[in-house]
């Protein structure tokens, strides 16, 4: 293999940790707070609003049914009015961070009601505010189940990531579709499926090494 | 201490309505223990989470050391739930957090700086014998260890009364034991007013001043502990306290009991003794002065702190006039009598 190509691999690796790195962020920093919210307004909860409970989760709803491709397509006139393309890998973190917030925010939810209402109820008792009882309690109680599902998202991502290719995104899929497939060159096909494997395996150990680390239960 | 005052809660309303709570009296003095007895569904826990408004009551007003807790919500409520501990049957504790950490919580959620927190935490620590665990995490305890750590939690805001919801439950009889001690020694050295809800006797009897029994959402008796152990006033008191005791008449004797005299039948009697009653020779004197002769079918002496009550079934074996004399002897001995029923006499 030519020393060209090798360079051009190096690259769509990188593009593809970079499209990751920067719409798992995004979405993590966005989706965590959603998937509180979705969690403390239910009914019953400390922040019990029904009707905003709805309203939210049918919004979050629409955006994990949407097929990531057609979610890709659909957004092109918003990405380019933030990134200034519809191209390239700035232009793909787009539509990756929009369908990753409310993946996370969901996981995010699941894990806080995993969460035992009796530790809700001792913070109570003990004239918590909702919001000590969320940074003091329910965030730190669920982090095993918050690292869990963020890692789930990562790994998410970086096959999204491969789809992004489609588009124009760059990237490892990108690659793999341009040279690999369009072009009948199976090595170079077969090199992108090995790092993919090689970066979904790393974040997954990196994922539940840290779950094991804080997890005292 | 603790006042409640026509407190009541219902759940739901018109005709799905669940009345949890009756309207409710309960006065706990400063510095006493006092325990709520009841069966599962009675409305016990719906009344020990009104008293810090975990239940908001539908009616009625809640008092705690001379405040209206009622009256409050948000910030004030906060701050007047920091002088309310609370303990429960699954200990709540957080596995994120060590012994130290737990213990430390409601201080952080006060705002006490760093060092101060320090400073309380390590007594507290001491005084529920935890100081060697405290860099342990709640998954490396026994059972008695947890409810310690969330003893020393609820006691890390100085609060001037400690609510125990099913604290002992989940033990095993000898930590239920430790942790009684614990809590009678916390009442003892800090005056703290305890109010406790439990299933179990035997709680009531080692710790409890004073006893409440609740059924389906009332209070139905309240007594000193002494009085509910040797007088209880109610059906359901008795129930409890014949549980506790397991002292029922054999089922062969149940069978052959009548509830009207025969021909030639005797009456069998449940009897209760209790104060100087029990060291009196009552059994032989009966015997002898009523001229009729005393089959002891079970017998069983409790303490109760610092009384001690006797409890009998006995068969009084006699003619009709013998026996009736025999029963009116013993009601005037201060003995509580109940006839179970007559058994017949093979002539």
């Amino acid at each position: 293999m030519s020393s060209a190509m090798l360079e051009l691999i190096l690259e769509a690796t990188l593009d593809t940790l970079y499209m990751v790195a920067v719409s798992g962020v995004i979405a993590a920093a966005l989706g965590v707070p959603l998937g509180v919210l979705l969690y403390v307004t239910r009914p019953g909860q400390i922040l019990a609003q029904p009707l905003s409970n709805r309203v939210l989760g049918i919004v979050t709803n629409i955006g994990r049914s949407i097929p990531f491709i057609i979610l890709m397509v659909a957004i092109i006139p918003f990405t380019r009015m933030l990134v200034g393309s519809s191209i390239g890998t700035n232009a793909a973190a787009v539509p990756l961070t929009i369908a990753a917030i409310p993946f996370v925010a969901r996981l995010v939810e699941g894990a806080l009601n995993e969460v035992p209402p009796g530790l809700v109820e001792a913070a109570q008792s003990m004239g918590a505010t909702p919001l000590q009882i969320i940074t003091k309690v329910l965030l730190p109680e669920a982090r095993g189940g918050i690292i869990t599902g963020l890692t789930i998202t990562v790994v998410t991502l970086i096959s999204y990531s491969a789809m992004a290719g489609a588009v124009g995104g760059g990237g490892l899929g990108d690659l793999g579709i341009r040279y690999g497939y369009n072009r009948f060159n199976p090595t170079v096909m077969l090199i992108t499926v090995v790092i993919l494997v090689v970066l979904v395996q790393g974040f997954q150990m990196l994922g539940d090494y840290l779950v094991r680390r804080t997890d005292h239960k | 201490m603790i006042t409640l005052d026509h407190v009541s809660k219902t759940y739901g309303s018109g005709a799905g309505a669940i009345h949890a709570l009756k309207p409710t009296d309960l006065h706990v003095p400063q510095g006493a223990i006092h325990g709520v007895i009841g069966l599962s569904g009675a409305g016990k826990s719906t009344l020990i989470r009104c008293v810090n408004l975990l239940e908001r009551p539908t009616t009625g007003r809640v008092f705690v050391d001379g405040e209206e807790l009622t009256a409050l919500d948000g910030a004030a409520l906060n701050r007047a739930r920091h002088r309310v501990g609370m303990i429960f049957q699954h200990f709540n504790l957080l596995s994120s957090r060590t012994v130290f950490a737990n213990v430390a919580l409601p201080l952080e959620l006060m705002g006490v700086a760093k060092r101060e927190i320090r400073e309380r935490v390590e007594p507290l620590l001491e005084l529920t014998g935890l100081s060697d665990k405290r860099d342990k995490y709640p998954a490396e305890l026994s059972g008695g260890q947890k409810q310690r750590v969330a003893i020393a939690r609820a006691l890390a805001s100085r609060p001037k009364v400690l609510l125990c919801d099913e604290a002992t439950s989940a033990l095993d009889p000898q930590t239920t034991v430790s942790i009684l001690e614990l809590l009678q020694d916390i009442n003892r050295k800090l005056g703290l007013t305890i109010l406790l809800i439990t299933h179990e006797m035997e709680v009531v009897k080692t710790i409890c001043h004073r006893v409440g029994l609740i059924s389906a959402g009332e209070l139905v008796e309240q007594a000193d502990v002494g009085d509910f152990f040797t007088t209880p006033a109610t059906r359901l008191g008795r129930d409890f306290l014949n549980a506790f005791l397991e002292l029922e008449p054999p089922q062969a004797l149940v069978d052959r009991l009548e509830a009207r005299p025969g021909d030639n039948s005797h009456p069998v009697v449940r009897l209760a003794f209790k104060g100087d009653a029990v060291s009196t020779p009552l059994i032989s004197r009966l015997a002898r002065d009523c001229d009729i002769d005393v089959s002891i079918l079970e017998a069983k002496v409790e303490s109760i702190q610092d009384r001690t009550l006797g409890l009998m079934i006995a068969e009084l074996i006699g003619t009709p006039e013998q026996t009736a004399k025999a029963l009116a002897y013993l009601e005037s001995h201060d003995l509580q009598v109940e006839v179970l029923g007559h058994v017949q006499r093979d002539a």
